[in-house]
């Protein structure tokens, strides 16, 4: 088993038909990606990489029953209604890559599609992979490997580089979920690492967080309350930034006096998780952690 | 994106909220007439898209002319947090009886908006929430369903509010929420919400605007240059993110963690970085050149670092926009590069032609910029 993503994953691109829907979609299929469909509204009847577009997901999904999963990379202003168009039809996972929705459009598509008991992954996210299984994003696979080491990250880019830097030192990855940038997202750092927790091909969870809002602190209460049993390594970036501005992603920003990357650190420290100062350092602590457990 | 105070409080008025009556002036010659309009004792308020202006000094009280005039003065001479000061709201001075607290704001842990009430205003949230987190009153609101009426009440009893009071506090509070829905906001605060002689009044009234939405309030457009310093006007142009910082290497990335990562680690390794330049997502060789640019003609910046992973973003565009970049600009200065990801054997085949060092891993490139602004310095 593997989180979220896996060989039975049937996929629906919502923007398919856009210069990143359309690159992003051949990567993906030439990771082995099941692809069946696309949607853009008004461009129904064509066809993309050899995939049928519809103009709605209703009509996607009835020719292609089996369709479990949607990405989106409908434009900012589109993008919510794309949300809760795939949950209206049914499909269980939606992962947003789109980033720069208003958060008022993300509160609502969010809220909407979670109460249809869809799993709502980012906005603003690079995706799923499950690598050797699944790529349900925009990661450059090329750089994960198949391992028992989950990821979860609030940041794109950096997961890569943190994936790269474990599989340059033999380490595979079970599944990295990125969860997204942005104030409100989908599934949050506390859900993504209870599933993994759940997995039974994970051993350990590295979690990738960043400045601004809660979730590192939240994270760390519920391995303090036990409700994480795997071991959990961290690295916390913007350790260097300034508080009151806004560190590229929405959401990163020390605000309030709340957010700062010490608070992250100091309760991540309390929970007893290792805590990398740079990147480089999460292999070594992820090596060591392994090693605890005999499992390197 | 902070809107102005007297914005916010002309939106405040379109929801009938109270507000003290006041006039915008833009010069110290214009404070004579404010006062003929609105009478003894005012006070001049610094209009300003920042927060914390009080405590900065763009708040004063005057009780006659010549010291209003004064007081005009210097503030149009001041910056405030880094902001000029283009125009001053001068307000009839409230008799207050008592300061509240009102906001409405995002909950992000759980996905939904907040309604944060104190009967302890006037002074900073920020502070209050440190000293006296008990003093804050949260009050969940599911969007669905929006604010209840009842439960404003009850925070507002919670407050020590009764009679007209309570009514008035329903009231604000529910064209507080109508304003946070309306507006696309991150946050409407009135702090203080103050009780007066004259009723329940918003004696300040601030609003920030989330960005992403600005497109469906193009009023707003031009309110949020006014927000950007120096440099950050042309990466808002340009479609990257950047933010200042006192250091000497300049910082490129894409993505705002890898970004921040790549500012730790020069860190880490004892260099202080000038910036925080994210390329953004997708970025082309148009971008790119322009934020390598800003970086070659700000004076502080010794050495640049540019760090990217691709993904969404080719790396063969970046390494295309850092050449272009060094061809226009008559500046020179050493650059260190490390890049991989998508197209990323494309780039460094272009930088190599280039002359630029490049490198694999993080930290030596961090290490070697580091060792490059000793160097010059």
């Amino acid at each position: 088993m593997v989180v979220l993503v896996d060989e039975n994953t049937r996929v629906v691109v919502q923007g398919m038909t856009g210069r990143y829907g359309k690159f992003h979609s051949e990567q993906m299929m030439k990771y082995g990606t099941k692809i069946l469909a696309g949607v853009t509204p008004g461009k129904g009847g064509q066809e993309v990489l050899g995939r049928p577009i519809f103009d709605t997901v209703k009509e996607a999904k009835e020719q292609f029953p089996e369709l479990n999963t949607s990405i989106i990379f409908v434009p900012s202003s589109g993008a919510a209604d794309a949300i809760i168009e795939a949950a209206d039809a049914g499909l269980k996972l939606i992962v947003v890559i789109t980033e720069g929705i208003p958060v008022h459009d993300t509160l609502r598509a969010v809220r909407y599609a979670r109460s249809k008991g869809a799993v709502v992954v980012g906005p603003n996210c690079p995706g799923v992979i499950s690598p050797g299984k699944a790529k349900v994003g925009i990661m450059p696979h090329q750089y994960f490997t198949p391992g028992r080491v989950g990821i979860v990250s609030r940041s794109g880019t950096l997961t890569y580089e943190i994936a790269y830097q474990l599989t340059k030192r033999g380490i595979g990855q079970s599944t990295a979920i990125g969860i997204g940038g942005d104030p409100i997202i989908g599934l949050d750092t506390v859900e993504a690492v209870k599933l993994m927790d759940k997995d039974p091909d994970t051993d350990l969870i590295v979690v990738i967080g960043e400045i601004g809002g809660d979730a590192e602190e939240r994270l760390a209460a519920a391995i303090k309350r036990g409700e994480i049993t795997k071991p959990v390594v961290a690295y916390v970036a913007g350790r260097t930034a300034p508080p009151g501005k806004r560190m590229g992603h929405a959401g990163a920003i020390i605000s309030m006096g709340a957010g700062t990357a010490e608070s992250k650190v100091k309760a991540f420290r309390e929970a007893g998780v290792p805590v990398a100062d740079i990147p480089s350092q999460v292999p070594d602590l992820v090596e060591q952690k392994l090693k605890e457990m005999g499992k390197l | 994106m902070n809107l102005l105070e007297y914005e916010a409080k002309e939106i405040a008025k379109k929801y009938h909220i109270p507000v003290p009556p006041g006039v915008l002036i833009e010069e110290p010659g214009q404070v004579q007439q404010a006062i003929d309009e609105l009478g003894l004792p005012v006070v001049l308020k610094a209009q300003v898209p920042v927060a914390g202006r009080g405590k900065a000094g763009g708040v004063k009280l005057a009780r006659d002319p010549d010291e209003a005039y004064e007081i005009a003065e210097e503030l149009f001479e001041k910056e405030i947090k880094g902001y000029p000061v283009y125009s001053i709201l001068v307000e009839k001075a409230a008799n207050i009886q008592r300061e509240l607290y009102l906001s409405f704001t995002l909950d992000r842990a759980n996905r939904r908006v907040v309604m944060l009430a104190s009967g302890e205003g006037g002074m900073e949230i920020e502070e209050l929430a440190k000293e006296k987190p008990e003093a804050i009153i949260k009050l969940p609101i599911e969007p669905e369903i929006g604010l209840k009426a009842h439960e404003v009440r009850e925070v507002g009893k919670k407050i020590g509010l009764s009679g007209n009071c309570l009514r008035s506090f329903e009231q604000i509070a529910k064209s507080m929420y109508k304003i946070f829905m309306d507006y696309d906001a991150d946050l409407v605060e009135s702090n203080p919400l103050a009780i007066t002689d004259q009723g329940m009044m918003a004696l300040d009234f601030r609003m920030i605007i989330d960005d992403n939405a600005i497109f469906r309030h193009p009023e707003f457009e031009a309110a949020r240059e006014r927000e950007l310093r120096g440099a950050e006007k042309i990466a808002a142009k340009r479609g990257f993110f950047y933010v200042e910082l006192d250091g000497d290497i300049g910082i490129i990335g894409n993505g705002a963690g890898l970004t921040m990562a790549t500012m730790d680690v020069v860190n880490y390794y004892g260099g202080r970085p000038a910036n925080f330049l994210d390329i953004g997502g997708g970025a082309r060789r148009e971008r790119v050149k322009e934020a390598v640019k800003v970086l070659l003609e700000n004076p502080r910046v010794k050495v640049i670092f540019v760090n990217i992973f691709g993904g969404i973003t080719l790396a063969s565009e970046v390494a295309l926009g850092i050449v272009a970049a060094l061809q226009e600009s008559p500046v020179k200065k050493p650059i260190v590069a490390r890049v991989v990801g998508t197209a990323e054997e494309e780039g460094r085949k272009i930088l190599q032609e280039a002359g630029i060092p490049l490198f694999e891993s993080m930290d030596e490139a961090a290490k070697e910029a580091v060792r490059l602004a000793k160097e010059v310095a």
